[in-house]
């Protein structure tokens, strides 16, 4: 579907006319989760919700990849961590995240060897340059960036590269969706769909939502007349009463998704069941190396046993990854709980809901 | 995390291109597309392409980032304080 091919995704005078547009649709109480953290960011950056009538409420969902990791697969990383002959290679946002002690980046001042890198493809450059040591990835993220360790660990078989494992916690986000439509406490109406990770799954994976559920979905881009407009599409669906799933991020993506880097990630990766912080286990929504590719994976390498922590006392940070809470009613929120000194998931990446909460509010 | 830049394809080497993101110039790596040309618009996610766009799209994009301030002078018809929940 071509939405919209709107000249300019800040204009004010453009803003406004869908702002009015959504005041005259807007004749019932509509609930929209925003499922991903950049999107979170985005509405509180802009102020959106202070431009919707009261009647629509945005709820923030669980597309934050460092808030849902849980801390076991953190310790796991730091407990390999203590090991002289490896280097950890990790995205920025998550050395500051604590496990049930500590946080990677106090492992490096400790003198750990910890590398924060831009993208997987530096991880094939670490392992050609210190072939005597390890290297690990703390493998993070969704949809979005699991096809980029499949790119990085193909190129590595074919290279032979034998010192590059990942930590393998990627998690796919449409089980995710699941389980929220399937709480019918939340009584949500839609979602707001991720930008970036639909650019590689497409649309097909979110329709069970309005073919099973009933809820309406539009795959929104992250400027605020792209949010905007999707919120828009969703009450124009409601009021047809034609639930479906479309596009408004049109310039970058097609219903079927990028193809080759689906392809790509089925060869390296197969689903399992796996655990989200605060949420609990979620059927299918976790990628474990296929047995080809198992040599990569650093459970093929390290035996690390560790017994899952408890989560930091009085905070609701898994509440608040359903839907089911907002940062507000934390009793922490803003006091003992800041981003300088987080207590939970959700305050320490800048994309969890409590950062963006604190930042913006 | 799962941010993603537009630039263009300025150079292609066998997998890999040079993109140029409104004057900054960075390597990515094409394994995510198949049909990747120079002039193409690509999203960039962490070094590699993850999707071609729009041309006329991308240029809009780029042009907006340097216009983050003109969202805030927005007038306040229209607008709810209170709904902020
Ligand atoms: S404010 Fe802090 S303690 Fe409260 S839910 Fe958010 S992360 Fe948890």
């Amino acid at each position: 579907m071509r939405s919209m091919n709107s000249k300019n995704f800040r204009n004010p005078a453009l803003i406004k006319k869908i702002v009015n547009n959504i005041h005259q649709l807007a004749d019932k109480p509509v609930n929209i989760m925003e499922v991903c953290g950049t999107h979170t960011m985005a509405i509180a950056q802009y102020g959106i919700r202070e431009l919707l009538p009261p009647s629509i409420k945005l709820i923030s969902g669980p597309g934050c990849p460092v808030c849902v990791t849980p801390a076991e697969i953190i310790d796991e990383i730091i407990e390999i961590s203590l090991k002289t002959d490896t280097i950890i290679a990790s995205f920025g946002d998550m050395i500051r995240v604590p496990g049930s002690r500590t946080t990677l980046e106090k492992m490096r001042s400790e003198g750990s060897d910890v590398r924060i890198i831009y993208s997987p493809l530096e991880l094939l450059g670490l392992a050609r340059d210190n072939p005597g040591k390890n290297i690990v990835f703390a493998g993070i993220g969704f949809e979005t960036t699991s096809p980029l360790a499949a790119a990085v660990v193909t190129r590595a078989k074919k290279e032979n590269i034998k010192n590059l494992f990942i930590v393998p916690a990627f998690k796919t986000v449409p089980p995710a969706l699941r389980l929220i439509a399937d709480n019918r406490s939340l009584r949500l109406n839609a979602f707001l769909l991720p930008g970036h990770v639909s650019v590689i799954i497409g649309s097909y994976p979110y329709e069970f939502l309005s073919k099973e559920f009933g809820l309406t979905g539009v795959i929104s881009g992250f400027e605020p007349v792209d949010i905007l407009y999707s919120i828009y599409l969703i009450l124009k669906q409601i009021k047809t009463n034609r639930p479906k799933i479309e596009i408004q991020y049109s310039r970058t993506i097609k219903p079927e998704g990028n193809t080759k880097a689906q392809k790509l990630l089925d060869e390296v990766f197969e689903k399992s069941a796996s655990e989200w912080r605060a949420i609990g286990n979620i059927p299918g929504s976790g990628l474990i190396f296929r047995k080809d590719y198992n040599a990569f994976s650093s459970r093929s390498k390290f035996n690390i046993k560790i017994n899952k922590p408890k989560e930091p006392k009085n905070c609701l940070c898994g509440k608040i990854l359903m839907g089911l809470k907002t940062p507000e009613e934390c009793p922490l929120f803003g006091k003992q709980c800041t981003p300088q000194k987080a207590i939970g998931p959700c305050m320490v990446s800048s994309e969890g809901t409590c950062a963006a909460y604190y930042k913006y509010i | 995390m799962c941010l993603a830049i537009p630039g263009k394809i300025i150079k292609i080497d066998k997998n890999t291109a040079v993109v140029d993101f409104g004057g900054i110039k960075k390597e990515s790596a094409l394994d995510l597309l198949s049909d990747a040309k120079i002039g193409d618009y690509v999203l960039v996610h962490a070094g590699f392409a993850i999707s071609k766009i729009d041309k006329d799209d991308a240029l809009e994009t780029l042009k907006l980032l340097n216009e983050i301030d003109e969202f805030k002078k927005l007038p306040e018809s229209g607008t709810n304080k209170k709904n902020r929940k």
